[in-house]
């Protein structure tokens, strides 16, 4: 895939982008009318969830070059976090959101540290170790469900007050959080750290040369990345109540990079549109027919032959 | 632990391990020679599992199983390589991952919607049923030996053709330096899809051994690839020789870790805790391993010449 330059977005892009968060903070109001309000209510904030966890995939792989495919381990971490805490009894987000963060942040170090010495298609092998290693971790849980995952009583609370109870107020919390990890990451690569990033994925050696120490900035960029992801996953704990290994299988890990490719990578924005399009065209597709993935497959297929650059990069024409 | 069961887990090992190097060696030969990345050969291994139902529903013979499941095997992957893969090589492995990954959500599927989500199988062929003594009081099946016979000669045949033969000349040529190779005046295109196919027969070969003791049934080629992985990454990418002695690492690791590791950890665990630890430790194991290899040899054990 053709990773795009480092010019800002074209203006069809920057509209399209706008819309996308307008159209999302104003479904609510649009909802009613349409039958099944819930339901797409709820559609939307899974969309939304998955939008965070390909934003923080994107930073990683657009913008540093690292092909992570043991991403869905850190969405799955956040989920665990929430789901064994509250086995527990523990479910104010005060606790509940900081350890989703420490988990995160320690398990991203240590594997990090390992993946960030190879390159290429190693570093595309090691992550994915990383990742079934999680997930066979998840699988082993027998206290905590093993295979077959493990429910929620209810959500998160605050000071022991339940909050976000109605899928409104939580699909505004959810709204809240994708913009605010968007405007963040956002900030990240255009900052000096994210412009070294960059430079270390174009020319590692030049950079090395310079006097940065391209490693360690891969993995913080990888640690962030991975925090982000964690709460993703806590999000979606919160969303379905309910935690599953299935949240870290390689699959998952396969379909993060779908969202962020099919969107157009290295845009931030490209990794929410290629979220929404994934997702509703997965929900599309099985309501069509049960095998959907027979039809989803072959597309795969073609937009990686046909259309580099991902669905934005049909759009805008703006080629590295 | 016996004397006896630990024989019998070394036997499961090394049958796991030359499965495993069944496959892997299509994999890290096609990685090697054409630089390709390729998530769909898992699904090469289960239709090969799958198209040994088939006929045996057919022919109700082994013998004419494998006649007609290996070039329909081949036919597959050569098929796949002339409408897919061929524009892929020049992409990077980004483009790769992502293709060969939509091929696994399709054939996952294609094959449920062709041969039922329900597990299938085949039986053990009569000559080769039921089990001898290996040692005092040691039964092993005999189809187990079979594959593991089956597959140590195929490692032997691919290392004559790979070291001996003129194409093999070329394929440890190509790992160095494709577009040289081309220059040299050899049909690069058609060495690849030589390889390609080849390799996909192979793992085919792998689906159609194990169909009589594996259940047939969709995704059974993702953990193994998944695997196979762990192998060629462990073996050195592209080295044949590597994939070998990954193959029979893992393979053996992985099954001696599962057979082994509660008992290790009740020596110094209570039982609960040790029952507890050893499972999720040892499917961890490989992974361990892979990450330690990794972190003191980042390309591997035996890392490819020229790469």
């Amino acid at each position: 895939m053709r990773w795009p330059a480092l010019t800002r977005p074209g203006r069809a892009v920057l509209v399209l982008t706008i819309a996308v968060f307008v159209a999302l903070a104003l479904a609510p109001l649009f909802a009613p009318w349409i039958t099944g309000e819930r339901y797409i209510l709820g559609l939307l904030a899974r969309v939304m969830i998955f939008a965070i966890a390909a934003v923080s995939l994107d930073l990683i792989l657009g913008y540093g070059g690292l092909v992570s495919f043991g991403h869905a381990a850190f969405v799955g971490l956040g989920a665990y976090a929430v789901g064994i805490l509250s086995a527990h009894g523990i479910t104010d987000v005060t606790v509940v959101l900081p350890v989703t963060l420490a988990v995160c942040a320690l398990f991203a170090v240590g594997t990090g540290a390992v993946a960030v010495r190879t390159r290429g298609v190693y570093f595309i092998m090691i992550t994915l170790a990383f990742g079934q290693m999680a997930y066979y971790t998840a699988t082993s849980l027998a206290q905590y469900g093993g295979d077959d995952g493990l429910r929620l009583d209810h959500r998160s609370t605050l000071f022991g007050t339940p909050i976000a109870t109605d899928p409104l107020a939580f699909y505004y919390v959810v709204f809240g959080a994708l913009l605010f990890f968007y405007l963040l990451t956002r900030v990240i690569v255009s900052s000096r750290f994210g412009r070294v990033l960059r430079a270390a994925r174009q020319n590692p050696v030049r950079v090395e040369t310079l006097g940065f120490n391209v490693g360690q900035v891969r993995l913080t960029a990888y640690v962030i990345a991975g925090m982000i992801a964690g709460v993703s996953g806590f999000l979606l704990a919160n969303h379905i109540l309910f935690v599953s290994p299935a949240y870290m299988s390689w699959q998952r890990s396969g379909e993060l990079i779908v969202m962020v490719v099919l969107g157009g990578m290295g845009t931030l924005h490209g990794a929410v549109i290629g979220s929404l399009a994934f997702l509703l065209i997965e929900e599309f597709l099985s309501t069509i027919t049960e095998h959907w993935k027979v039809i989803f497959g072959p597309m795969l297929i073609l937009v990686v032959l046909f259309a580099r650059g991902g669905l934005l990069g049909l759009l805008g024409g703006r080629h590295g | 632990m016996s004397t006896t069961l630990f024989v019998v887990q070394l036997l499961n090992g090394l049958q796991l391990g030359v499965l495993l190097f069944l496959i892997a060696a299509g994999l890290t030969l096609v990685f090697g020679v054409m630089d390709f990345i390729n998530l769909g050969h898992g699904v090469q291994y289960m239709l090969g599992a799958y198209l040994a139902v088939t006929f045996y529903a057919l022919t109700g013979n082994f013998a004419y199983t494998l006649l007609l499941a290996l070039p329909s095997a081949l036919a597959l992957g050569l098929l796949v390589e002339v409408l897919i893969f061929r524009h892929l090589y020049d992409r990077d492995h980004l483009d790769q991952v992502l293709a060969t990954f939509g091929i696994i959500l399709f054939v996952n599927e294609g094959v449920k919607i062709v041969w039922g989500a329900a597990p299938l199988n085949v039986p053990i062929p009569a000559l080769f049923s039921g089990s001898i003594e290996i040692m005092p009081g040691l039964l092993y099946p005999v189809w187990r030996l079979a594959i593991i016979g089956s597959g140590l000669a195929v490692a032997v045949l691919l290392w004559a053709i790979v070291s001996h033969t003129r194409i093999g000349m070329r394929i440890r040529a190509g790992a160095v330096n494709a577009p040289m190779v081309g220059a040299l005046g050899v049909d690069v295109k058609t060495l690849f899809t030589c390889v390609f196919g080849f390799g996909a027969m192979l793992a085919g070969f792998a689906g159609i051994m194990v169909a009589p003791i594996l259940s047939v049934e969709p995704g059974m080629g993702d953990s193994v690839l998944i695997l196979a992985f762990v192998v060629i990454v462990i073996g050195g990418i592209g080295s044949i020789r590597g994939a070998f002695v990954g193959a029979l690492i893992v393979g053996l690791v992985d099954t001696l870790g599962r057979s082994f590791a509660t008992d290790i950890f009740r020596l110094f665990l209570t039982a609960s805790a040790a029952r507890q630890v050893g499972p999720a430790f040892a499917s961890m194991l490989i992974y361990l391993l892979m990450a330690v290899i990794l972190f003191v040899r980042p390309a591997g054990l035996f890392p490819a010449k020229g790469r």
